[in-house]
């Protein structure tokens, strides 16, 4: 823990939508934020603006997911290790694309999935060690099951979501709490110019308070929107024959 | 996507760019399409469309500097008025400005030069910008302000977002004793009576009216005016208790098949509002005193599927008076003036296509129907006669030779875009209605 009763809070992909209103939530919420991305330098004026809006200090980091040989030294850069890491790290490419071009298939992968099994994997090695921390990672109902328009990503969120479920089972008596986030839609630059269906769809402010709210209440999985869930668990029910003759 | 103002008339189908880091316009001007800004989408009528490409700058909405000492605040044009309400208020500060809804942008504040309850005092928005960041059309960015590009600077002022884009803005905050209004609400029984009201109370901060529209005989004109002033401490700043959760309370979820609207419901509502604002002086939070439509959310959809209309017009002059009346005469027999017509007088006014000027500015919302459009039709005659003018963040259909009779700075207005936008870069559905 960071001084006398300041809590911190490490955003891993912090160049995503949903990162500035969540780190002004968590400034104004009286914790000392990091944000971490590549280009940190391209943080500063949000370093200025939580400053304005909190009275904080915050600070930027540079972090590259992929970049799974400096994740070590990342993490040593800090000091202390924070109370909680929040990886909002993630990477949507066409289906269309992926399917036909391995390498773009092989970076969506490494950006959702084999980056974060090395960076969250380490920052549970320190926390586990520490006895405390919280760790939450922006997953999708995407790796919930695969379909036809979007296997390849949602392949390396199914990957993400089943390893922090596993970590969650390992670190639980460790007092180390595991929370796993399921977006729907979210208007974000990942999704521009798609049509969404805009009952099903958060804005990055609702993600935000979504993501904050699961921390306070510690909360495990939690879908935004909630109706989320009671589709996917729908979805998840049909039987594979039945399933694979759908266009979802 | 298919965008439209907050009267939801036009819908437009239009292309959307998203500017997350003011650093990235220069890629914005780069395509080789058409552009025009676009805040919180609360202008009215077609400003903020371009079916070519719509900019969202609600991503730009970083605050730059804020000087708590001296009170002046430097921030990124997407940034909205509910937001910067937040973060200056507990520090005991208050915008210099703010119109009736605080969902907008600064950005958006400075291009439609908004006007409040306090214009005959205070003057409009653009009164109080000390300097502004200003994308141009061949990719430069300037700043602006009386003494550096002083011409650009008095042009955007109630540019519509048509000199160029606005990145960021610096202005001057106005202090205040608390997060209290004190409001005082007086009913006058006739026209007569609520211009006489103005009047008399010149001097108070805050003075609007709510003006019953369909009112007729005796009755007609009669209205409530609002006075209001900022608030002596009776609690500390950051007392709990003064703390209500910011946004709607309300939502109108879906848009209504039909409007509920008619002449006689907006009878109804006007007659119990009218009878329902006892004369009283009461102690209000802020919000309440000069956002109540903003606690519901959506209020624009109780229009129905093809939007509404907002009317808003200024009359000067020695005639003033009578204009006002007879315009007034005309909403009445046109019969749907809706249950929101508001009446202020305003104060001198600013350069270009700013709106505010000294006279009695009168809005009033109509949903869009064939009669309703013909009653415009007819208001714009008056109108003319008077050399009034229509607000321009407001309108969706006003004829070119009204706006360019109601705006004596227009030619030069039209001078300065073909000297900085010879190729019309930046352009929106209202610039190529009203070839601006």
């Amino acid at each position: 823990v960071t001084g006398a009763g300041t809590r911190s809070i490490l955003i891993l992909g912090a160049h995503s939508d949903v990162a500035r209103p969540l780190a002004r939530i968590y400034a104004e919420d009286g914790y000392k934020v990091i944000l971490a991305a590549r280009n940190s330098n391209r943080l500063s004026s949000d370093l200025a603006d939580l400053r304005i809006r909190s009275g904080q200090e915050s600070d930027a980091r540079e972090f590259d997911v992929l970049d799974t040989a400096g994740h070590h030294s990342f993490l040593d850069g800090l000091g202390e290790l924070p109370d909680t890491v929040i990886s909002l790290v993630g990477l949507m490419t066409p289906q269309a694309r992926a399917q036909s071009d391995f390498a773009a298939a092989d970076l969506m992968i490494r950006s959702n999935y084999l980056g974060l099994v090395s960076i969250l994997g380490e920052v549970a090695n320190r926390m586990e060690q520490r006895g405390s921390g919280t760790i939450i990672g922006v997953s999708s109902v995407a790796g919930d099951r695969g379909r036809a328009t979007n296997y390849i990503y949602g392949s390396a969120k199914a990957g993400l979501t089943a390893f922090m479920s596993g970590l969650r089972n390992r670190l639980m008596p460790r007092r180390v709490t595991v929370i796993t986030i399921k977006p729907g839609f979210v208007r974000t630059r990942m999704t521009a110019g798609l049509a969404l269906p805009a009952a099903l769809t958060a804005t990055p402010e609702e993600l935000a308070r979504a993501i904050r709210h699961a921390h306070r209440k510690k909360r495990l999985v939690v879908y935004h929107r909630r109706i989320w869930r009671l589709i996917i668990s729908i979805v998840r029910c049909l039987p594979e024959r039945v399933f694979m003759r759908m266009q979802l | 996507m298919i965008l439209t103002g907050w009267g939801r008339y036009p819908a437009i189908d239009c292309k959307i760019e998203t500017l997350r880091d003011t650093s990235d316009i220069s890629r914005i001007f780069e395509l080789d399409r058409s552009l025009i800004a676009r805040g919180n989408g609360r202008a009215y009528g077609d400003a903020a469309l371009n079916p070519e490409t719509t900019l969202l700058m609600k991503g730009c909405d970083r605050f730059l500097e804020f000087d708590p000492e001296a009170g002046s605040v430097e921030c990124e044009a997407g940034m909205l008025l509910s937001d910067l309400l937040e973060i200056i208020v507990p520090h005991g500060w208050f915008p210099p400005v703010v119109p009736g809804t605080k969902f907008v942008t600064i950005g958006g504040l400075i291009a439609a030069d908004v006007h409040g309850k306090n214009h005959h005092v205070d003057g409009s928005f653009g009164r109080h910008i000390e300097s502004l960041r200003l994308a141009l059309p061949d990719g430069s960015v300037v700043t602006c302000s009386h003494s550096e590009n002083d011409e650009l600077f008095a042009a955007t002022i109630g540019g519509m977002g048509l000199t160029g884009i606005i990145l960021s803005a610096r202005f001057r905050l106005r202090p205040v004793a608390s997060k209290f209004i004190d409001e005082t609400i007086i009913r006058a029984p006739s026209l007569e009576a609520l211009l006489s009201l103005f009047n008399a109370h010149h001097a108070a901060t805050y003075t609007v009216a709510w003006i019953d529209c369909l009112a007729r005989g005796p009755n007609f004109g009669r209205g409530v005016m609002i006075l209001g002033e900022h608030a002596m401490p009776d609690r500390p700043f950051n007392d709990n208790k003064s703390r209500r959760k910011p946004g709607p309370r309300l939502s109108v979820p879906v848009e209504l098949p039909i409007s509920p609207l008619t002449r006689m419901t907006i009878g109804l509502f006007n007659e119990a509002y009218y009878r329902l604002q006892k004369p009283r002086v009461r102690r209000r939070f802020y919000d309440d005193y000069f956002f109540p439509l903003d606690i519901v959310q959506n209020w624009n959809r109780i229009y129905g599927r093809r939007g509404f209309i907002q009317y808003q017009c200024v009359i000067g002059g020695k005639d003033a008076e009578n204009g006002l009346r007879r315009i007034l005469e005309l909403v009445r027999d046109v019969g749907l003036g809706s249950f929101l017509a508001v009446l202020k007088k305003l104060g001198p006014g600013n350069r270009y296509l700013s709106f505010p000027m000294n006279g009695y500015t009168l809005a009033v919302d109509f949903p869009v129907r064939v009669a309703t459009m013909d009653g415009l039709t007819r208001l714009d005659a008056v109108l003319s006669e008077h050399a009034g003018r229509i607000y321009l963040a407001k309108d969706a259909r006003a004829p070119r030779n009204l706006i360019e009779r109601g705006y004596p700075d227009i030619e030069r207005f039209r001078e300065l875009r073909r000297k900085i936008d010879p190729n019309r870069k930046i352009r929106s559905v209202l610039s190529e209605r009203l070839g601006l």
